[in-house]
């Protein structure tokens, strides 16, 4: 028999309608595999084997009745711990939110379980999505299951949602939800070989999820393939009057207009992102991808868009302004950790709880934001950096007056050792250099697998597209995949 | 030009004002959530999770609230702002648990309007005196403390939290303690007209922020201090007395004022510095990335402009010109919404059942109302609002007088016996035999018998004796068990008296 | 601009995070290297752009004024809203005294 854990989301979904396994025993299987590699990757904050396989029980008892399983009837998944699930932990991977068991379920996850998915368990991540590396959250890093050739050095599963990418790459769960604020999806899917699409900005409902910026989160799937990602985010997206953000559009199908026939599209190549001192390997790869596209019968051409080297300084002024004051309810009062010293008074409480309850990422994050809102300096920081982001997305708009999609790298390098970048914060930042631009802009946006470094790591390809085009990133996706044929997997070693 | 003035050791000192009204929005469910507003309920019992800032809750904005904030604006013939955002302030708390208040700081929903305070000589208000508002704006209340019921703790209840205000800023327009009284007074009015607040100042869904400055004439303005939440029109004015009586004794003692918040105590009647909260604020404005901007469409204004009531100042304008009544009774009618519909609707009435057009009955209802009525309720301690005489049936009376059926004298009997059983005024006057006798049959009877029995006082009275009219009169009326209807009873007597 | 030990000690104090000395010593280098980094973007010209407000053109939604229409964002659920209270008495949060 066929190991399930191989199985993305569309194999397991078909296999279990078809009758040749039970949800139930997918369910299991994975399971298995969460236990088995906990100890090892730390890729789960809390594993909930009872509820997917409660999920399980209820989508074969359906299928028994002759009922409709649903876009993710029998898939157990992922979920990121910044996704509010009732009664079952929410930590943002933060000892400030230890213990905290929300009495709601957010939006997205509702979604996926309206859509016979399940829970395996909840992913760890950098805390509060803020890192690159996962080396941020308080439960420990998330252990990639790729290793470099000839090397058992411990590496970055790619931050924020690492425990997604982690998790995905070593067959715990065949996709994970995963969440994306400058490139927390894209970036950890391109570092562990998966797949991994944000959607356009108000897409996925925010409603339910631990906010780090809120003018740039978004949800979205990380899965084995493009096929796998569309099904999962028809499943999680949808308009949701709880959040005045979210998009009041109907939610396309997907999967069903899937096509890697490219002929009469026009991919652009940013000539900006090409940029000093970039990797060899990461230039060959997008060369590659550009072949790849014109095979597919895109015709490409350079575009420019001239303020992408401002996106990361803009970037790391408002994510951080918006996360101060989206993180100043973490007080003590209502929820989480409360540290009160002897003698203390509201104020000190505050102070004292804020210290032992957030990380060092964090706390840096909270005082830059601080400062760049702070009276006297909010026009220099805060006004200029809004302004300058309104640049960015116009180079898109004109960008796409020529262009259906933008091909570039994911990141300029593979995943980096752990503790490689934990003391210079800058050139942590750095790594979200591609993926940036887009989340300041709002669009949709994706990374697939696309080849190996020298050292046999994972390197992704990213495809940007226009606001409510996901089809056109997808589509550019598949084309990417069905020439990249990447099937390279992390050998078990955990 | 207010001539109040406050004389101090070295002269005279001018007092300027301005006030920061919080106004609670009259909505059935909370600015951006769907808690409940009504005043009272348990302790955390109209709190959603929003409202407890669970960590991924989102604000929706409540259209109603919108659309109040609008209204009002119209309705103080304010600019309305299309485009609107919300910001965020940001400081900590324990009644703020977002850690910030969404509230709008650079761009108002309502900007540049004013209001008309009316003169009131006695007051110090010589004429009427326009004071400007600056802007309206919207924003979340704050949750309460107690502060009493643990030695060690204070308890948080965040059922206010949510709730929409308008925040209300004059100009710096007001001279003395009457005017801002005068203001407060007459922005209540319009709010309670419009009905986007309740005006209810004990429940604090009106509350005031004084800012204070004083300065010799002609010089410019001072610093000015900021007393906060202030929940009434009688503690306003005494917060402004105090205050610049205080800055006056300061300044001439060689001191400086210090731009600073206050407290108002209600039982010494001064301010005292808040130091508490003075530590270090710095907001950090920035709009809400939760919320995009407002744009406000224009059958949405229409609908707004539409839905306004007469405002206070035009249905004045209206009881004096077209009803006849007196600038003073069109302004007491008029100073309450609640007052003015209650006169409305006993006009109605009384036009009705007395088959009159309302403008002949107007004077007559607007008077009962204000002597009779008022009076009686006072006396009884009792509202308009709760008064056992609804305006049908105070209709019902005033008809009875205006057709001749009852006598006044006899309406204030009806009156205090439907005070005291809320009966009918019609069944009062059968099974009191109140109904005046308008027959001038029966009347012509009954002063041909008193005439006859006198038949000396008529001669004197034919002789010159006028004032024996009186006597006539007073015989019939006896005869008559006081039913004869007086006006009948005279038109008679002098025909046959010649 | 650059911070010193006291702006830092300011902002904390602002954001309400307690630091040690050791703690303020080691962010000032920290926070100056990245304040320097973001502040290329004065070198961008802004002078005739709008500041972002929409990343997608969209504007804000407005909802009906009706109590409880959504259980998710409605209230009457003190249970769920204290259920996670460090200190919960009588139906209230409690916190250290607080003097006004």
């Amino acid at each position: 028999m066929t190991d399930l854990t191989e199985l993305g989301v569309a194999q397991i979904r078909d296999g279990v309608k078809a009758g040749d396994f039970t949800a139930v025993e997918v369910a299991e299987a994975f399971n298995a595999n969460v236990a088995a590699a906990q100890e090892a990757l730390n890729a789960f904050i809390v594993a909930t084997p009872e509820k997917a396989l409660e999920a399980a029980q209820a989508t074969d008892a359906k299928r028994a009745k002759g009922e409709d399983l649903g876009k993710m009837g029998g898939v157990p998944i992922g979920m990121k711990d910044l996704f509010a699930t009732f009664d079952v932990q929410t930590t943002a991977a933060s000892h400030i939110l230890e213990g905290f068991k929300p009495q709601y379920e957010s939006t997205v996850s509702q979604n996926l379980w309206n859509a016979g998915a399940g829970m395996l368990g909840k992913l760890n991540l950098d805390q509060f999505a803020m890192g690159s590396s996962n080396e941020t959250s308080y439960f420990g890093n998330v252990i990639s299951p790729w290793r470099k050739q000839g090397s058992n050095a411990q590496l970055a599963p790619g931050g924020s949602s690492g425990g997604s990418s982690a998790a995905v790459a070593a067959r715990l769960a065949p996709a994970a939800t995963g969440t994306d604020t400058g490139g927390s999806i894209r970036q950890p899917a391109a570092f562990t070989g998966t797949t991994g699409i944000k959607p356009t900005y108000g897409r996925c409902s925010r409603w339910g999820v631990v906010a780090f910026a809120s003018s740039l989160d978004q949800a979205g799937p990380m899965a084995k393939d493009t096929r796998d990602c569309a099904i999962m985010l028809e499943a999680m997206a949808g308009f949701d009057p709880k959040d005045a953000t979210s998009l009041d559009l109907p939610v396309p199908n997907w999967e069903e207009l899937l096509s890697a026939d490219l002929s009469g599209k026009t991919v652009g190549i940013p000539r900006e992102y090409r940029m000093d001192g970039m990797d060899a390997e990461i230039v060959a790869l997008w060369d590659q991808g550009v072949a790849w596209l014109k095979d597919a019968g895109a015709k490409v051409i350079d575009i420019s868009l001239p303020h992408t080297k401002y996106a990361l300084p803009t970037y790391y002024i408002i994510a951080p302004a918006e996360a101060s004051s989206n993180l100043a309810r973490y007080d003590g009062v209502r929820y989480g950790l409360r540290d009160l010293p002897e003698g203390a008074n509201l104020q000190d409480m505050y102070a004292a709880t804020r210290a032992a309850g957030f990380g060092e990422e964090v706390k840096r994050r909270i005082l830059i934001g601080t400062y760049v809102l702070s009276a006297g300096f909010y026009d220099a920081y805060y006004t200029q950096a809004q302004k300058v982001r309104t640049l960015i997305s116009q180079d898109f708009q004109k960008a796409f007056e020529e262009c259906d999609v933008i091909l570039a790298p994911t990141t300029p390098t593979p995943a980096f050792a752990l503790g490689e970048n934990v003391d210079d914060p800058l050139s942590m930042y750095l790594n979200d250099v591609f993926s940036v631009p887009a989340s300041l802009a709002g669009l949709p946006a994706m990374s697939v697998p696309a080849g190996l470094s020298k050292d046999g790591l994972p390197l992704g390809l990213q495809i940007i597209g226009k606001s409510f085009d996901e089809q056109g990133v997808l589509n550019a996706g598949l084309a990417l995949e069905a020439r990249a044929q990447f099937t390279a997997k992390p050998e078990k070693w955990w | 030009m207010s001539t109040y003035r406050i004389q101090g050791a070295t002269g005279e000192w001018e007092v300027v004002i301005g006030l920061e009204v919080h106004a609670q929005v009259s909505s059935q469910a909370k600015l951006f959530s769907g808690a409940a507003t009504e005043f009272g309920a348990e302790p955390n019992t109209q709190v959603a999770l929003i409202d407890a800032a669970m960590p991924g809750m989102l604000p929706v904005p409540n259209k109603e609230c919108i659309r109040q904030a609008v209204r009002t604006g119209m309705a103080i013939n304010a600019q309305i702002n299309k485009y609107s955002r919300f910001d965020r302030k940001n400081y900590f708390y324990a009644d703020l648990p977002q850690g910030y208040q969404i509230s709008q700081l650079y761009h108002p929903i309502v900007g540049e309007g004013e209001l008309v305070i009316e003169a009131d000589e006695k007051a110090g208000i010589p004429e009427d005196k326009v004071i400007g508002i600056e802007r309206i704006h919207v924003e979340q209340d704050a949750g309460k403390l107690m502060h009493d019921q643990h030695p060690t703790m204070s308890y948080v209840d965040l059922n206010r939290v949510g709730v929409a205000l308008m925040e209300i800023v004059s100009r710096p327009d007001m001279t003395s303690p009457a005017e801002a009284g005068a203001y407060l007074s007459k922005l209540r009015t319009i709010l309670r007209y419009v009905g986007s607040c309740d005006g209810n100042m004990d429940q604090g869904s009106m509350r005031a922020d004084v800012n204070v400055s004083v300065r010799k004439p002609g010089e410019e303005l001072g610093t000015r201090t900021e007393t906060k939440n202030v929940n009434s029109v009688r503690f306003v004015m005494q917060a402004i007395e105090h205050e610049a009586m205080r800055q006056v004794d300061v300044l001439e003692a060689g001191g400086k004022i210090v731009q600073e918040t206050r407290l108002f105590d209600p039982n010494t009647g001064s301010t005292r510095s808040m130091r508490s909260k003075e530590d270090a604020h710095d907001y950090r404005y920035f709009p809400d990335p939760d919320l995009l901007p407002l744009i406000l469409e224009d059958d949405f204004l229409e609908d707004c402009r539409n839905s306004l009531p007469e405002l206070p100042d035009a249905k004045k304008a209206r009881y004096e010109t077209e009803l006849g009544l007196s600038a003073y009774n069109a302004q007491v009618l008029t100073a309450d919404v609640d007052t003015a519909r209650w006169f409305e609707r006993l006009l109605a009435e009384t036009a009705k059942a007395s088959g009159k057009a309302p403008a002949e009955v107007s004077k007559q209802a607007a008077n009962w109302l204000i002597s009779e009525l008022f009076g009686a309720l006072n006396k009884l301690g009792t509202s308009l609002e709760e008064s056992p005489v609804t305006p049908e049936k105070g209709g019902d009376l005033l008809a009875l007088i205006a057709k001749g059926t009852i006598s006044g004298s006899a309406a204030k009997q009806v009156l205090e016996i439907m005070l005291d059983t809320g009966d009918e005024a019609e069944a009062i006057v059968e099974r009191e035999g109140l109904k005046q006798e308008s027959d001038t049959g029966a009347i012509e009877a009954e002063i041909d018998k008193v005439l006859a029995a006198n038949a000396d006082k008529v001669e004197q009275y034919k002789g010159g004796k006028v004032a024996l009219f009186g006597f006539f009169v007073g015989q019939t009326m006896k005869a008559m068990k006081g039913k004869g209807n007086p006006q009948v009873v005279n038109e008679i007597l002098k025909a046959k008296l010649g | 601009m650059s911070v010193d030990t006291a702006t830092v000690a300011k902002i904390a104090s602002l954001a309400r995070i307690k630091v040690t000395e050791g703690e303020l010593e080691a962010m000032v280098p920290e926070l100056n290297g990245i304040l320097n980094w973001v502040e290329q973007l004065g070198e961008v010209d802004t002078s005739n752009v709008e500041p972002m407000t929409a990343v997608i053109p969209n504007t804000l939604r407005l909802r009906e004024d009706v109590v409880d229409a959504d259980p998710l964002t409605g209230g009457g659920k003190r249970e769920e809203v204290l259920a996670n209270a460090p200190v919960a008495e009588h139906g209230f949060f409690g916190v250290p005294k607080v003097i006004e």
